[in-house]
């Protein structure tokens, strides 16, 4: 064998041979990158937030929160975000009388009953629900769904609460299924088996030991469908309407808050006029909403992954 | 009840009854969702099958349905995909390569980091309209153009982006790395010439997920102003109008053929969104690797 | 054991001389601690040039922690701390400002599982001199470190080809060329064979004893006849336990191999060496 060419010892120095500013700037880089992130966050506070708080110097926020006439344009203007909340929460409980059954449904097949070809199968076309663009939700609930609750004797307009509130339901099924699936995923096997082992059937297993000990995440897919539902938009503005109400009637048109803004933010409001404004103010009472529901989410599924990972 | 001598089949009906009764509650949920995804495709395809042509395709929208089409939204959405992928691949990669390679765990601003993302990742999209109104179009006076509608999406997904190259980078085994580093590589040769080679797949599929989840955005775009009447191409800094948003326009109609219309272009956007998803699919079963 | 024996006294005779031994590490009272729990304690011992040195012990006794002392790859783990010294031909290693980048330059490593990386054989090998920037006669390098590592005949005619093809044995002995090819002084190698078979085992023996003319080798075992056959030097290591219960991984003996397989002057390595422990 040839001697090695680096028999004679290589001169020794073990510090490095210059700074290696390379690495430093790719780490100032990377870390920029991540800072969009956070400057996004800030932006979106900041963007809701300023004219909010302008907004609620000009109109008080105690008439904003408990006012139940939402008419910003018409003389005398009034500002009662109420209708405008009552509508989101309509549109949001009828998607969960879908979405929440349903999708926890789905969720029990494909972990517990499904063999393992059939849920690689059917996962992905679940999923392709969730790929679908939403206007295109707001056309089915429009021209396909309201017909339909129209003939089985429905006394619903052309635009409903419960006709955008099923289709959006439809929507987030693969958003709670998905999330309580993996969540039942990740109880261990054992679990099961000491059950199977006591002669449980598979409707005990599934609904005594499964979905107990993934409650965190089933929960979590519950808020996170939620908390979707609330922030939706073109489904609700397709097929729900476009004049505030203040009812908890589903059948009746009603207008969100998503809607609104989505309503009068395309047009050409002049900046810094009241009008201008409630969109942000509107904006800031969505945000905090979901935001909420969105850490509790968070939380949830924090959980369950700590418990069994 | 004899547990002995009693027979292997079950002796209790009722318990029978009530798990055949969950059973098909089981395949019901899942019934309501392929039945509604196939009413919708079928309804879709029904009405609108007879104006997918060159019209569509090729001319201007135009306030007589006979002779409107969606070239300049078609366009304006392929526009907005090439930004979306050259703004977001590279910031999500190098947000989740930071976050996977960099940052301290330990460290609070990093785990809130880690939080904001999750966070960002379920803001309602119509309030990232609101931040491009406030910011892009009105407050650093962009103007409603076709730049706003790329940035505020690239915002919007990417989150998304984030999420799956970071899963992508995590699932490189540790073993890789130290390999590498045991040869005397730094930590950027290691990054970039192992992990990130060995995560492109991941990364490419979760980039085109969320590609194709931000060309059917339509809320944002709407108050970036997108729903504007638009007969001539897209340009970068030119008035914009994109396919879901030009598709909103023609169902907010009330005359019957502008809904045909309507349901002729979701089958043009839902045919390109739904190739993304399936080339995303088959790259994921192409290239997934099993350590 | 009967021939192993007798190779051990044969070898001892071919060991040189302390007097003209070099030493390669100078370890002196090195500990490690992860997150506050020490995982090595108090272990001092010298490794000498072309010697192949092998730390043996049950597990939990901290000789893979050891061993990753040698090239800074504790570094990497959040939480670990090493005190104490190791001289590397008189330099601090773990002096200020010393580089982990150039201590590995000269320290190669190969690991318990193979882990070539999922690139062709040839990309493999010439990773190690395409990040130092030793691209020069690349061809050339590649090649003879796959000889060295007794594989070139075996794959000539495939370097294109993945690594990730390979089987086992071969992939280990990549692994051992890929760390060859940057020129190392010293291969660190944590239990190279314990995920092989007896016959791949049996090649990167033979390759062991190969390589030690021209490397300085510390091998990881918890196989003992492995480090009969291939060790010069063995260090024993053992577990104790302190107050709380919590295990501390110690040197108990360090000695020429033949020593501590025959006559051990600690009666934990001979309890060890004979069965009746581990």
């Amino acid at each position: 064998m040839a001697t090695r060419e680096a028999a004679a010892p290589q001169p020794l120095r073990l510090r490095a041979s210059r700074r290696r500013w390379g690495e430093d700037v790719v780490k100032v880089v990377l870390a920029l990158c991540a800072l969009v992130s956070v400057a996004t966050t800030v932006g979106i506070v900041v963007a809701l937030f300023e004219p909010a708080i302008e907004f609620f110097g000009e109109i008080s926020i105690a008439d904003f929160l408990t006012g139940t006439d939402w008419s910003p344009l018409f003389e005398p203007a009034s500002f009662g975000v109420l209708p405008l909340v009552a509508g989101t929460l309509l549109v949001t409980a009828c998607a969960c009388l879908v979405c929440v059954p349903f999708g926890l449904g789905a969720a029990i097949y494909l972990s517990e009953y499904a063999q393992r070809r059939t849920r690689r199968i059917l996962k992905p076309m679940l999923e392709i629900l969730a790929g679908i663009p939403t206007v295109v939700y707001g056309y089915f609930a429009l021209t396909f769904v309201t017909p339909r609750l129209q003939e089985i004797g429905l006394p619903v307009g052309v635009f409903s609460a419960v006709s955008a509130g099923l289709v959006m339901g439809v929507m987030l099924l693969p958003t709670v299924a998905s999330i309580s699936e993996d969540s039942m995923a990740a109880v261990p096997r054992d679990l099961r088996d000491g059950a199977y082992a006591l002669g449980s059937t598979r409707l005990q297993v599934s609904t005594l030991i499964v979905v107990p000990a993934a409650i965190s995440g089933i929960i979590a897919s519950f808020v996170l469908a939620i908390s979707r539902a609330v922030g939706e938009t073109m489904i609700v503005l397709i097929a729900a309407g476009g004049q505030p109400n203040w009812t908890w009637n589903p059948l009746e048109a009603v207008q969100t808050m998503t809607a609104f803004i989505a309503a009068t933010g395309q047009g050409d409001v002049p900046t810094g006029s009241t009008e201008y404004k409630t969109i942000f103010a509107v904006g800031a009472t969505l945000f905090v909403m979901t935001f909420v529901m969105n850490l509790i989410a968070i939380r949830l599924v924090r959980r369950f992954r700590e418990v069994y990972e | 009840m004899s547990v002995a001598a009693g027979p292997l089949r079950s002796d209790r009906p009722r318990g029978r009854w009530i798990g055949r009764l969950f059973y098909g509650f089981l395949l019901l949920s899942l019934v309501v969702g392929f039945a509604t995804l196939g009413a919708l495709l079928v309804q879709v395809f029904v009405e609108g099958y007879k104006w997918v042509d060159l019209v569509l395709l090729f001319e201007p929208p135009s306030a007589d349905p006979q002779i409107a089409g969606a070239e300049p939204a078609i366009l304006a959405t392929i526009y907005l995909g090439v930004l979306l992928l050259a703004f977001t691949v590279p910031l999500g990669v190098g947000t989740a390569i930071y976050l996977e390679e960099y940052a301290n765990r330990e460290r609070w601003y990093n785990r809130l980091l880690e939080v904001n993302i999750q966070n960002l990742a379920a803001v309602p999209s119509i309030v990232y309209g609101i931040l491009g109104l406030a910011f892009l179009v009105r407050g650093i006076g962009l103007g409603r153009v076709l730049l706003a509608g790329a940035m505020i999406l690239t915002l919007l997904v990417l989150p998304t982006v984030i999420i799956a190259a970071r899963e992508a980078i995590r699932a490189v085994p540790d073993s890789i790395r130290q390999a590498a580093y045991a040869l005397g590589a730094t930590k950027w040769q290691v990054v970039w010439r192992q992990v990130l080679p060995a995560a492109t797949p991941g990364i490419a599929t979760g980039s085109i997920l969320a590609l194709s989840r931000g060309l059917g955005e339509t809320a944002p775009l709407l108050l970036v102003g997108a729903l504007t009447y638009v007969s001539f191409n897209p340009t970068l800094l030119g008035d914009f109008t994109a396919l879901p948003v030009q598709i909103y326009q023609w169902v907010a109609r009330p005359q019957e053929e502008f809904r045909v219309l309507a349901a002729s272009g979701i089958i043009v956007l839902v045919a390109i969104l739904l190739t993304l998803n399936a080339f995303a699919i088959w790259l994921r079963n192409r290239y997934e690797r099993r350590w | 054991m009967a021939d192993v024996s007798i190779n051990l006294a044969e070898r001892e005779q071919q060991l040189p001389p302390k007097e003209f031994r070099e030493v390669v590490f100078d370890v002196k009272d090195l500990g490690v601690a992860y997150n506050g729990n020490r995982a090595l304690q108090g272990v001092s011992l010298e490794v000498y040039r072309n010697f192949v040195t092998a730390f043996i012990g049950p597990s939990g006794c901290g000789k893979s922690t050891f061993i990753r002392c040698f090239n800074h790859l504790n570094d990497l783990i959040p939480g670990a701390v090493v005190e104490g010294k190791i001289l590397y031909h008189g330099e601090d290693m773990y002096g200020p400002h010393v580089d982990p980048v150039e201590v590995r330059k000269r320290i190669g490593m190969v690991f318990q599982k193979p882990n070539p990386f999922p690139k062709s054989i040839y990309d493999n090998v010439a990773f190690g001199p395409r990040v130092l920037g030793m691209t020069d006669g690349l061809d050339q390098r590649v090649e003879r470190a796959l000889e060295q590592a007794a594989l070139w005949d075996e794959v000539k005619d495939r370097l294109k080809a993945s690594a990730l093809s390979l089987s086992g044995g071969q992939q280990q002995r990549l692994c051992i060329a890929r760390c060859l090819a940057v020129n190392p002084e010293v291969i660190l190698m944590d239990e190279p064979a314990s995920a092989l078979d007896p016959i791949a085992t049996t090649r990167i023996e033979d390759l062991m004893h190969e390589l030690k003319r021209d490397y300085t080798i510390v091998v990881v075992t918890h196989n003992m006849q492995q480090a009969a056959r291939v060790a010069d030097m063995t260090a024993f290591f053992s577990i104790t336990r302190g107050e709380e219960g919590q295990r501390t991984g110690i040197l108990v003996e360090y000695d020429a191999t033949s020593k501590i397989f025959t006559q051990p002057s600690d009666k934990r390595t001979e309890d060890y060496v004979t069965g009746r422990f581990g």
